[in-house]
């Protein structure tokens, strides 16, 4: 194989008939303003523990509508609860709740 | 639908093409990776349908890439797009038609700029006439170089010696087209069938018989994007993209990609042998990849053009499948071969993708 210097990046594509979708479904349930969220980013851009780690509460709820749930069981630990983000949020998104529940996921996980 | 309301509809997608009379401008990519491609739509112009298209050794680039990578300010590309109006009308001309379709966007783009904002056009008149001493006008009509070929398809294909058509089953060939972004894309009203349903190159494909595929990835860039590719640290972003098109048209294995963008045709055909080379995978059966040619040089085979005084050597995927397929007679010893008989040299052969020599 020639080396050329770059390679294709992999497509950040998903395949929304595979995906494991229960954790986005489960979160929906007990908390619907879950679907409210516009990823506008305020909640990141407000938050403390994003401050001293890559912890980003928009990215967290993209891996939960792709279905990487592991991805985002590991977001959601880095969170200090302080709930600015539930604060900022222009539409009301119970963010707090939102990462309590994906706790809450890692505990019932196999 | 009723049929009498879609073809109300479709009227709405149409622009209006100038018949005869073409100022003619050359596009830097294809002059320097496909040279015989142009050569091919003069041929076709003058000599298949005795239009009259003319041609001025004093016209420049359009500047596109320089403007598209921020290297070239949007007031130097204006009085550029000046100029070269400006030797149209010298000519004795008025109907405008650009070889590339980036340019076509960047013609598009002035044109549109200037009729919002007229205080650009004095400005950039100030500019040319202080550079110049010359004056300029807008084009009465300005059509791209595939609009033209799509114009006349069928006068083409009447005229053409072989259709797209499997010789030994007798079936229609599988084709592919791919229509460059800024063709359609930026300014919707200024391509046929518009940007949802661009018809410039399906509507060749019909005329000279084959099959159009529609495929998922149709409409997606061919990853010629220019911040993409001119960046060495972003290529990558660039061959995914191909990469992506590639495995969604794979399915349908088609004999042949068409496009009317110089970037898209040279991006589709080098990209399929770099991913040759890097993962080892071509996106048909045989180890071949699929052909890639240029609406001109599709109509230059057709009406039965020597595909090697065409230049379509200079493709990196053999063209010699499809000319199989359809029963063109070509002559390997003289693929390498220039005008006068002089040997070309014979490049060095891929590893991972069928070489033809």
């Amino acid at each position: 194989m020639i080396d050329f210097g770059f390679t294709p990046f992999a497509a950040g594509v998903t395949d929304l008939d595979k995906a494991n979708l229960s954790l986005a479904k489960q979160i929906t349930e007990h908390e619907p303003s879950f679907n409210l969220c516009i990823s506008c980013g305020s909640c990141s851009a407000t938050c403390t523990a994003g401050q001293f780690t890559k912890f980003s509460f928009r990215v967290m709820c993209h891996q939960i509508r792709k279905g990487n749930t592991t991805l985002a069981i590991e977001e959601a630990s880095k969170c200090m609860l302080c709930g600015k983000c539930t604060l900022i949020c222009p539409r009301n998104v119970n963010t707090r709740n939102i990462i309590r529940l994906v706790r809450k996921a890692q505990t019932t996980t196999p | 639908m009723k049929l009498e309301g879609k073809r109300k509809i479709w009227n709405e997608y149409q622009k209006e093409i100038a018949d005869d009379k073409y100022f003619y401008v050359r596009s830097c990519i294809r002059q320097a990776v496909f040279p015989g491609s142009e050569n091919t739509y003069l041929r076709i112009m003058r000599d298949v349908l005795k239009k009259d298209v003319h041609e001025s050794a004093h016209h420049t680039t359009c500047t596109g890439i320089g403007y598209h990578t921020e290297v070239v300010p949007f007031e130097t590309i204006q009085t550029v797009v000046a100029r070269n109006f400006a030797l149209m009308r010298e000519a004795g001309y008025e109907n405008y038609t650009p070889s590339c379709v980036t340019s076509f966007g960047i013609y598009t783009e002035v044109l549109d700029t200037w009729h919002h904002f007229p205080e650009e056009r004095k400005r950039t008149a100030e500019y040319l006439k202080k550079a110049t001493q010359r004056d300029f006008q807008e084009p009465g009509n300005m059509a791209h170089t595939s609009d033209i070929i799509y114009k006349f398809r069928h006068q083409i294909a009447e005229k053409s010696k072989y259709k797209l058509i499997n010789k030994a089953t007798g079936l229609p060939l599988k084709v592919v087209d791919h229509i460059g972004c800024h063709y359609a894309k930026m300014f919707p009203a200024k391509g046929i069938g518009g940007a949802e349903h661009p018809h410039v190159l399906a509507g060749l494909i019909e005329a000279f018989g084959g099959e159009v595929i529609d495929y998922p990835e149709r409409r997606h860039c061919c990853g010629f994007g220019f911040r993409q590719y001119f960046i060495k640290a972003n290529r990558g972003y660039s061959i995914a993209a191909s990469k992506k098109k590639f495995e969604s048209m794979e399915p349908y294995q088609p004999d042949l990609i068409l496009t009317n963008c110089p970037g898209c045709n040279f991006f589709m055909d080098r990209w399929q042998y770099a991913l040759a080379e890097m993962e080892g995978k071509t996106y048909d059966t045989k180890g071949n990849g699929i052909p890639v040619l240029a609406y001109e040089e599709l109509a230059g085979l057709m009406l039965g053009f020597d595909p090697w005084e065409m230049g379509l050597q200079m493709h990196q995927v053999g063209i010699e499948t499809l000319m199989d397929k359809i029963g063109i007679p070509y002559n390997l010893n003289e693929k390498y071969k220039g005008a006068k008989g002089e040997d070309l040299g014979v490049p060095e052969s891929p590893r991972n993708i069928n070489f033809y020599k």
